[in-house]
């Protein structure tokens, strides 16, 4: 999004500007939305990462070593190594959206921080130090930096290939209208190396796209448009394809057939980290079984480990967030599993939107404005952006002291500025939240039922909120008893868009808020600060346009208020649905219990009785047992599932806009806090009031119990 | 026993075929009791509704004080016990246990101890580790219960308590038929059977002038030596602490038909008074047979606060009153029956002291101290308190 934009800048700027016109964007990279990460910035920020880089190209130089120590020791990274150093910032820049950039600024900021720093002895010259200054590949910065994208260590990196693949597979598929169908298996092709093999029943992949998919980064069809997907970057594959070539020397084997009666071809591709492009080495035509699919085969060095973060446990994951996929999995060692598919009801196609102007980055409105030909600014603020009026538009222009007519090209400087402050600041109305596609209570149940056999689920879809400008929609859903461990904390499984979070839990908003809600009220032990304990497992899943996650990893989501806010309620009304289930259990195990301690006494009471009566004690005893029924309570107990109401519908039906605050214009979402100092007025107030409203909003929900 | 003697005709009790024999109309009247019980509760779960039991409150709550006879008695709130109550339904089912055994022992005409009772009613509930009385503690209260439920007395359900207390003295006595001398029971004294009903235990002779009760055994083991009834011509008894029902019922018939009065010698402490004001006005705990038990007109001789410095005792005799002490003088100073001044005032002297006092510590004087000087000159003096 923003990668285009950025590269643009110090493109047009003339010599002397970079200085000054890399200064704004890159400030607003370093704070971004997670405040909570804001503070260091600035700090690291004068400290480039990449510096050891730049400053020795081909061979470690000796000079090399020192700058790499001070470039480690001011970021505040362990002093590891230097891709580590590199990490917060690229992470950093990552929520920007702009992954490249972060690859393409450091030489010019290396180059300011040098010269910065004062130099007793001039050790090169600007010329010398511009022979060395060349472009870095996308390819040969991620082959440097591989744990960006989740390949630190060979367990993450099978994890990783298998997600990215099987994520991929299942975009495709529902973007196809097509029933996913996959095949998952990973075999270890000697001590320590794993060949995986992702299979789908996608619409296959057109010949001469196949390279480029598979073997070049960031090259896809997810990342240039505002819409609920999976996958973001196009980095993911590509990446464990990369990966795989590094490690093994192997190259990616893709095989597709588009359709029935079309070839199917079979790649062997490698990548060029050097210029980032593709190279088939071996290409031929095969025979497939299969109507239409894609199978990608990856070798690559790699470790196979159960537990939470294994490749089990997010292929049981994913199963729970797609009702509709059917899976199979053969495992390195033991048994195929299959996973039939519950649902054969694709999840609804999610609206491609336009940016809404409460969450646009200054980069990418410069972008927009550059890229808008003969429009004016007027025209660009309609027609690129939701819910822009002309009015609105105007009271931008008119906030920003710029020109509704003036062309949007040639608006440059502080007008910018000004006008994506002004974008902030106007209220408008939320975006459409057609774009968000929850999973739905009913198969979101469905789901859990997959993976756990437990006495009573219960799911709940919130209504769609937003956050600087992004609908999004969380979904809770909660299985209780039946086989579930009952002395262990509560199984916790994280979702964004359908995909398993399985790393950095610590780190993610989700799981605080799990933490912070005090289940102790619905009848679980909680032991202070921590999950709760008992026969429990907890799904949330976030779904948006764009997943506010806290790094590239895309490992844990981001704090944001709203979202903090809507987890709360969510885990809220799900905990309250649980809560009187185990009630009612409890009462019904109560009243059996009560009812025993009679039927105890009642033999021994009727003997004595009898004796002092000289009456037959079984009579006496039929006495007690008839007049029993008065005192005890013994309806079934299950009979509680109060929450059944909306068993048939799979949630809310996703309305065309935000729920509809009195006014036809919803209060805006506080503005970004990139958007630069503003006034406090407008913002805070709204948000205040969208909250409480939000907060009553009656949601579908639904519980279900076996 | 008595009682056989008047078999004759026996009246078949409902349940029961007539061989049996032998009962009082006590006796009778006590399986009436009983059988009336079981059966309101047999017809109220036969309507389907949850039976109870009336049971009267044995807690300071439900005591009064009533002045006019001066003896503690029970109030009239009382607690229902219901079967068909998870708290209660043990205890129901208890109650009605118990009163099946002492329906058992009236018949056979058998008398066994509280502890006896518990081992007759203990057994294991069918197909549970459960037992119907876990250990006396269970089965005490609930025998109380069944005496207050249906107004009979422990005698009269054939139960007993252990034994304690001792007698000597000017008196003869016919226990259970044997004509027993109390001048002539060397040092060890009679001891105090449990049950001292007239059935049982009838004055035959005495000539004694007065009863000296000591609260213990040491002190009565150190009068006896020293034949103190024989020079002061007295029954001379101890309750060995707190006194238990027979030797409280015992005191309260011999100054009832021997018309003798009764001085008490307790420690000088909180729980001496308390076991005087037992003997004196009854129990709390049985309130319901203060009447049968309590005597207003027992006579306080000591130990007295005011006898540190009327009999010149030095600080040897002090122990240092500790807090329970202190804060158990204090509840007492509150009951009704110590809302006399005289009261007031012996047991402000008592905390003004700041010490108590054993019967025991007499003995720094001299060993017969107690028995030539200490009695003699409180009886000469007519110094005690009603």
């Amino acid at each position: 999004m923003s990668k285009k934009p950025k590269k643009a800048a110090p493109a047009k700027k003339p010599a002397p500007a970079p200085a000054k016109k890399a200064a704004p964007p890159a400030k607003k990279a370093a704070p971004p939305p997670p405040a909570k990460k804001a503070a260091p910035a600035p700090a690291k920020k004068a400290a480039p990462p990449p510096p050891a880089k730049q400053a020795a190209p081909p061979p470690p130089a000796k000079k090399a070593a020192p700058a790499k120590d001070t470039g480690t020791d001011s970021s505040g990274a362990k002093p590891k190594s230097p891709p580590k150093a590199a990490k917060p910032e690229a992470a950093r820049a990552r929520t920007e959206k702009a992954p490249a950039d972060a690859a393409l600024a450091p030489p010019e900021v290396e180059v300011e921080a040098s010269s910065g720093k004062p130099k007793p002895e001039r050790r090169a010259t600007a010329e010398t130090m511009a022979s060395r200054q060349r472009e870095i590949s996308v390819s040969e910065f991620f082959t440097k930096n591989r744990h960006l994208l989740g390949f630190d260590n060979p367990a993450k990196a099978l994890l990783t290939t298998v997600k990215e693949a099987v994520d991929n597979s299942l975009d495709a598929c529902e973007e196809a209208g097509i029933l996913p169908e996959i095949l998952v298996e990973i075999r270890e092709v000697s001590e320590g190396r794993f060949r995986v093999v992702i299979e789908d029943n996608g619409p296959g992949i057109v010949k001469p796209q196949m390279p480029k998919i598979f073997a070049k980064l960031l090259y896809g069809s997810k990342f240039h448009r505002l819409k609920q997907s999976r996958g973001q970057q196009g980095i993911g594959i590509s990446a464990a394809g990369l990966y795989g070539q590094l490690t093994t020397g192997k190259p990616v084997v893709i095989t597709s057939k588009t359709g029935r009666g079309r070839p199917a071809f079979r790649i062997d591709l490698r990548i060029d980290t050097k210029r980032n492009q593709p190279d088939v080495v071996k290409e031929e035509t095969v025979e497939w079984d299969k109507d239409h699919g894609t199978r990608v085969e990856i070798e690559l060095v790699a470790a196979y480990r159960g537990g939470r973060t294994g490749v089990e446990a997010y292929l049981e994951q994913t199963v729970v967030a797609n009702p509709h996929l059917g899976l199979t999995y053969q495992p390195p060692k033991g048994e195929r599993v299959e996973y039939p598919r519950v649902s054969d009801e694709l999840p609804r196609e999610a609206q491609e939107i336009k940016p809404h102007p409460h969450g646009v980055e200054l980069g990418m409105f410069l972008a927009m404005l550059n890229d808008s030909g003969k429009k004016t600014v007027k025209q660009v603020l309609t027609d690129d952006f939701s819910r822009v009026s002309p009015a609105i538009a105007e009271e931008i222009c008119k906030i920003a002291k710029v020109s509704s007519k003036a062309k949007a090209a040639d608006v440059h400087g502080d007008d910018v500025d000004r006008l994506h402050k002004a974008l902030s600041q106007v209220k408008v109305m939320a975006p459409p939240a057609s774009c968000v596609v929850p999973i739905g209570e009913a198969l979101l149940i469905e789901g859990l039922k997959r993976r756990f056999k437990a006495d009573f689920y219960v799911s709940t879809t919130r209504p769609p909120s937003v956050y600087r400008g992004n609908p999004f929609v969380i979904e809770v859903g909660l299985a209780y008893g039946g086989d579930l461990p009952v002395d262990e904390p509560a199984d916790v499984m994280r979702f964004a868009n359908r995909v398993p979070l399985q790393y950095q839990p610590k780190a993610c908003a989700i799981s605080e808020s799990v933490y912070d809600t005090n289940w102790k009220a619905y009848e679980m032990q909680q032991p202070k600060g921590s999950l709760p304990v008992g026969p429990l497992a907890v799904v949330v899943h976030l779904a948006s346009v764009w997943v506010p996650f806290t790094s590239e990893a895309k490992e844990a989501v981001a704090h944001y208020d709203e979202l903090l806010r809507e987890l709360k309620l969510g885990l809220q009304e799900c905990g309250r649905k649980l809560a009187a289930h185990v009630r009612a259990k409890e009462r019904a195990a109560s009243e059996q219990k009560r009812m025993s301690i009679f039927q105890r006494y009642i033999p021994e009471l009727a003997d004595a009785m009898g004796f002092i009566l000289g009456r037959e004690k079984g009579k006496i005893e039929k006495s007690f047992y008839e007049a029993l029924p008065n005192f005890v309570n013994l309806k079934p107990a299950g009979g509680s599932n109060e929450g059944e109401g909306g068993a048939s519908e799979e949630g809310p039906p996703p309305p065309p806009s935000m729920p509809p605050p009195p006014g036809d214009s919803m209060p805006p979402p506080p503005p970004a806090p990139a958007a630069a100092p503003r006034k406090g007025k407008a913002a805070p107030a709204p948000a205040g009031k969208s909250k409480s409203k939000k907060g009553s909003a009656p949601s579908a929900q639904l519980s279900l119990e076996v | 026993m008595a009682a056989k003697k008047k078999t004759a005709a026996a009246v078949p009790v409902a349940s029961q075929p007539a061989k049996r024999g032998a009962q009082t109309e006590k006796d009778k009247k006590t399986l009436q009791k009983i059988e009336r019980l079981t059966l309101e509760a047999l017809k109220t779960v036969e309507k389907k509704a949850n039976p109870a039991l009336e049971i009267r409150t044995r807690a300071l709550s439900n005591v009064s004080f009533n002045e006019k006879k001066r003896i503690i008695e029970l109030g009239d709130r009382a607690q229902s016990r219901e079967f068909f109550n998870t708290a209660m339904a043990r205890k129901f089912m208890q109650t009605f246990l118990i009163a099946s055994k002492a329906k058992t022992l009236i018949e056979e005409d058998k008398t066994v101890s509280i502890r006896q009772m518990f081992y007759m009613s203990k057994h294991s509930l069918k197909g549970t580790s459960e037992n119907t009385f876990e250990d006396q503690s269970e089965s005490d209260p609930i025998i109380e219960d069944l005496e207050v439920a249906i107004d009979a007395l422990r005698e009269e359900l054939h139960l007993f308590a252990n034994r304690r207390g001792l007698v000597v003295g000017k008196l003869v006595v016919n226990d259970a038929g044997d004509q027993i001398d109390l001048s002539r029971m060397g040092r060890g004294g009679w001891g105090i059977p449990s049950i001292c009903e007239e059935k049982d235990l009838k004055f035959v002779s005495t000539k004694a002038d007065f009863i000296l009760l000591v609260e213990k055994q040491a002190v009565f083991h150190r009068l006896n030596e020293d034949k103190f009834w024989e020079k002061h011509s007295c029954i001379l008894m101890t309750t060995e602490g707190q006194a238990a029902r027979g030797a409280r019922r015992l005191v309260q018939r011999m100054h009832t038909e021997l018309k003798l009065p009764i001085y008490v010698l307790v420690d000088n402490d909180p729980w001496g008074l308390y076991i005087y004001s037992v003997l004196k006005q009854g129990s709390i705990n049985l309130a319901y047979e203060s009447m049968r038990m309590a005597v207003p007109q027992v006579r306080f001789l000591g130990m007295s606060a005011s006898d540190y410095k009327k009999f010149n005792l030095t600080s040897a005799v002090q122990i240092k009153l500790n807090k329970e002490d202190i804060a158990r003088a204090e509840q007492m100073k509150a009951y009704p029956w110590f809302a006399d001044k005289k009261w007031q005032k012996e047991i402000n002297d008592l905390l003004k002291n700041g010490f108590k006092m054993e019967v025991d510590a007499l003995l720094t004087k001299s060993i017969s101290f107690i028995t030539e000087e200490y009695i003699p000159k409180k009886l000469r003096d007519k110094d005690f308190l009603t």
